[in-house]
């Protein structure tokens, strides 16, 4: 990896000097090398074997305040010449925009700490098979109203980043992620349904064990079963934890430079202003060991730090590139690339601790669709869950929708429970929402 | 042989020094007791895309992609792998990882062979280069003035254009040898309007396989724009959307995306095949009304999700999945073909060299009934007239999809009313087809935006349908 690390580097090198050669004032490039296996197991066969060789070189050059970028998947020299050619072509085309440009010199990332991200799993085809038939058994055997599978997909990969700038910024390192996942299929009279669980991780060992993933899943698949509509009607939401992700990703999205100078936002002008109950805080740990989402540097080699976006509720800060940044007159928040193991706090109920403190409402499992409008916040989406009263389970719900609006859930937020959601770069508990309109029969 | 073939060979072989010789020889190394098919994809795309905002030209961008992917089947096992290195080692390599899924056998030695190709849907041009960056540049411009032209309330105006060149051929071990270059262009338009506090989106814009000057006839690209203001400007005029059950009139092209989540995604071969889908084992059986013929069709000429081949080499078809509602057809690619002991349809659709195929739409469609539409809104006492869409999704298994409407209107004793803000639409795919009730006489074809997802493949893809009436849907607005 050293070896391969070195060369992406001089690579990167090369490739800025040529850019310089070729008339422009700056320029960043990045490349990316990724190797690894796909399989997939179904019904205690072999399905797929992928051997995964991706590679991927990206430039931006900047004739003065003018910019053009190229990518290729092909690393021979002939198509990074050809690479560096059409993104300066193309810089003589694009206007001059005040606002481009590297980020600045002086928040170059000089700290570059061994975040512990690369741990290869050392394991055979055969054993990864075997692992993943394991996986899918345990779900398969655990109910006979399990009657058919997905099958159950192991994926390893290891990787090397390597990014640089006329800065004479130059950072890389390797990272590594692994995951077993499994879907299966139950059936109960007329009522067919599937569902699937997960486990992620930079280290194969730290993975949930393959029966525990394909019980999950079968479980899950069950729960389902004989699912049916409720009324139209008012009412109190819990978003269990992996789904409650999404909404912390919708506030992410809202305050995302991009979004701020388009005037895309529902959170336009919120910054010092409250946008969550008082008990909130959000922040970002970029530098955890093994993270998900860990990097010292963002994509444009500006280091990254601990940060705090919601304090006691309030907004304090926006997520922001240098370009972004420059066009609201601020400073880059080292958010290039997004958000890098980002938190909210929990309070001290767990999820069952939240269905008592709701006693009657909707929890909800699965959204379905893309209806949320970052313009406006209206939320509108499709439901798979589960009816709660006395604070216990009742039956699984579908072919539901609930709606809102973001800002005014994200208000009426009640609770975030201490289920904390681990296999993503977003991590959260569940969410308890005070009021939402769920439409049904 | 075909010219594209020769196209593709000069295109992507020679460079590297590969002849079809040594396509006969990696095929060859890949036959072999238990292995029932093999192929070798090779592609080389060239991707263009410029991005006007603020009324400034921000950004150019050019793509290059290039590799083979490489791909062994015995059963219903696949062994897959691939390189952006047309190198022969490399490729050697990838087949011997491919071919791992079965141990056995000797090598046998095959020989491909073009096919002829009946017509030609688009032709095997490049875009990039068929206007000039000047002039690109300046079309981008002049959408972006014809949408700040429309209303003063117009803030904000995002114009892209993105233009693809696709080289790929295709060799499998059944002889198979065939070629395609698929020209693809689109223009997209998002305007953000913004009146005392409020603000609210439009987007419009269409593509095809054609040169950059479609966008140029007709004032299309103008039409974007127009369209883009249009229906932001509704949108700030929208009031609460409803909630609960009623009847719902969706109008002519783009809403065709029902067809695509309801009923499409369930009649893809490799579902019905493992029978994980809700239409499984339903063939021949009445899945949707009486009033419903729902085709698949890659044959229409210059059309986004059309293709002169498809990607395992064969031709595209026009295939009736639903006829007067009784389930006709599934949509196969040739491995679940195979398995099912039937004909691939020419589904058989692929991202890219690095991701394997599997059975996909190209563009489906409703064909068009009797009634006019004005007769469909005006049977509506109480309901939805839902003209635009985003997104959509559908759970296979339940059948359960969720379709986003961006434009919509309430329809109050039989006339359209007052806007309504976006709100998603969910129902059942072979319950709420057996809902239509009355299809219109306007079929209409999508402007050629759309792009469908599937275990993390894009693929481009149409969507069509006149207008029709679902009896019964579940409308996810706010207002009880």
């Amino acid at each position: 990896m050293e070896k391969r690390k070195a060369e992406l580097q001089q690579l990167v090198k090369d490739l800025l000097g040529e850019a310089k050669r070729q008339g422009a004032s700056a320029a960043e490039a990045a490349v990316s090398s990724d190797a690894g296996l796909s399989l997939t197991v179904r019904l205690g066969e072999t399905e797929t074997i992928e051997h995964t060789r991706d590679n991927g070189l990206g430039v931006t050059v900047y004739f003065g305040q003018r910019k053009g970028s190229a990518s290729t998947s092909d690393l021979s020299p002939q198509a990074i010449k050809e690479t560096v050619e059409a993104a300066c072509n193309f810089a003589r085309y694009t206007s001059e925009d005040p606002c481009s440009g590297l980020a600045d010199a002086n928040l170059m990332a000089t700290d570059l700490p061994d975040l512990q991200l690369y741990h290869p799993w050392k394991q055979s085809v055969e054993q990864a098979i075997d692992l993943a038939i394991g996986c899918e058994t345990a779900a398969r055997e655990l109910d006979p109203r399990i009657i058919n599978a997905e099958g159950a997909t192991l994926n390893s990969h290891n990787g090397l980043q390597v990014y640089g700038n006329t800065h004479g910024f130059m950072g890389g390192y390797p990272s590594s992620m692994h995951s077993l996942s499994c879907a299966v299929v139950g059936k109960q009279d007329d009522s067919m349904q599937r569902d699937y669980w997960y486990t992620l991780s930079r280290q194969g060992d730290q993975l949930e064990s393959p029966e525990h993933v394909g019980e999950v899943a079968a479980q899950r698949t069950i729960a389902r079963l004989k699912a049916r509509q409720i009324p139209t009607q008012q009412a109190p939401v819990v978003f269990q934890a992996d789904v409650a992700v999404g909404l912390l990703r919708s506030f992410i999205g809202a305050i995302r430079g991009s979004a701020l100078y388009r005037k895309a936002s529902f959170l336009l002008d919120h910054l010092g202003k409250p946008v969550f109950p008082e008990f909130v805080d959000i922040h970002e740990e970029p530098h955890l060991p093994m993270g998900l989402a860990s990097a010292s540097y963002d994509n444009e080699g500006v280091a990254t730090q601990r940060r705090n976006f919601i304090r006691n509720g309030v907004l304090e800060s926006y997520v922001l590139d240098s370009y972004a940044a420059r066009k609201l007159a601020m400073q880059t928040t080292g958010n290039a690339g997004g958000v890098r193991n980002l938190r909210i706090n929990s309070g001290g109920l767990d999820r069952e601790g939240l269905l008592k403190k709701m006693d009657r409402g909707l929890l909800v499992t699965e959204l379905m669709g893309q209806g949320v409008n970052m313009v406006t916040g209206d939320y509108s989406r499709g439901v798979v869950g589960f009816w709660v009263e006395g604070g216990v389970v009742q039956y699984p719900v579908e072919e539901i929708t609930i709606a809102g609006n973001l800002r005014d859930m994200m208000l009426g937020l009640q609770e975030v429970g201490t289920d904390l959601e681990t296999r993503s770069s977003v991590q959260t508990g569940s969410w308890l929402i005070d009021k939402m309109m769920i439409a049904g029969e | 042989m075909s010219d594209l073939i020769q196209i593709a060979q000069e295109t992507i072989l020679a460079p590297v020094g590969l002849v079809e010789q040594d396509l006969d020889r990696m095929l060859g190394e890949l036959t072999g007791s238990g292995v029932d098919a093999a192929d070798l994809y090779f592609q080389s795309s060239r991707l263009e895309s410029w991005v006007l905002e603020d009324g400034i030209i921000k950004e150019g961008a050019h793509t290059i992609e290039q590799g083979a992917g490489i791909r062994v089947i015995s059963g219903e096992k696949t062994g897959f792998a691939y390189s952006d290195e047309l190198q022969l080692p490399t490729l050697q390599e990838a087949a011997r990882a491919a071919r791992a899924i079965t141990r056995s056998g000797a090598v046998q030695s095959v020989r491909i062979a073009g096919m002829p190709m009946p017509k030609q849907l688009y032709a095997p041009i490049n875009p990039l280069p068929s206007l000039s960056e000047i002039e690109k540049i300046d079309l981008l411009r002049r959408v972006d003035n014809e949408a700040r032209q429309q209303d003063s309330r117009v803030k904000q105006v995002i114009v892209s254009l993105v233009g693809a060149h696709d080289v790929v051929l295709v060799a499998a071990i059944d002889g198979t040898l065939n070629a395609d270059i698929r020209p693809l262009i689109r223009l997209n338009v998002h305007v953000i309007v913004e009146q005392g506090s409020r603000r609210e989106q439009g987007s419009s814009g269409g593509g095809a396989r054609e040169n950059f000057d479609y966008f140029l006839h007709e004032a299309r690209a103008l039409g974007y724009a127009r369209e883009a203001v249009r229906q932001a400007l509704v949108n700030l005029e929208a009031v609460d959307a409803p909630a609960g059950a009623m009847p719902v009139v969706l109008g002519p092209g783009w809403p065709g995306v029902l067809l695509h989540e309801a009923v499409g995604h369930g009649l893809e071969g490799d579902f019905n095949r493992k029978g994980t889908s809700a239409f499984s084992g339903r063939m021949g059986e009445q899945v949707a009304a009486t009033c419903c013929t729902v085709v698949d069709d890659g044959t229409l000429p210059g059309r986004r999700g059309s293709l002169n081949i498809d990607d395992e080499g064969t031709l595209s078809q026009n295939t009736v999945l639903i006829e007067n509602g009784i389930l006709k057809g599934y949509m196969q690619d040739k491995h679940n073909a195979r398995l099912m002991k039937v004909d691939s349809t020419g589904n058989g659709r692929r991202e890219s060299y690095a991701h394997l195929p599997m059975p996909r739409m190209t563009n489906t469609y409703m064909l068009p009934g009797e009634q006019v539409p004005e007769e469909i809104i005006a049977s509506v006492d109480k309901g939805l007239y839902a003209v635009n869409f985003g997104g959509g999704q559908v759970d296979i298994t339940s059948g359960r999809f969720v379709f986003s409407a961006s434009e919509a209107y309430l329809i109050e004793n039989g006339k359209v009313t007052r806007p309504v803000k976006g709100a998603t639409l969910i129902g059942n795919g072979p319950e709420a087809m057996t809902k239509v009730s009355m299809v219109g006489n306007d079929l209409k074809l999508d402007a050629g935006v759309g792009v469908c997802g599937k275990e993390g493949q894009s693929v481009p893809v149409g969507v069509g349908q006149p207008t029709l009436k679902v009896d019964e849907l579940i409308v996810g607005g706010t207002e009880q």
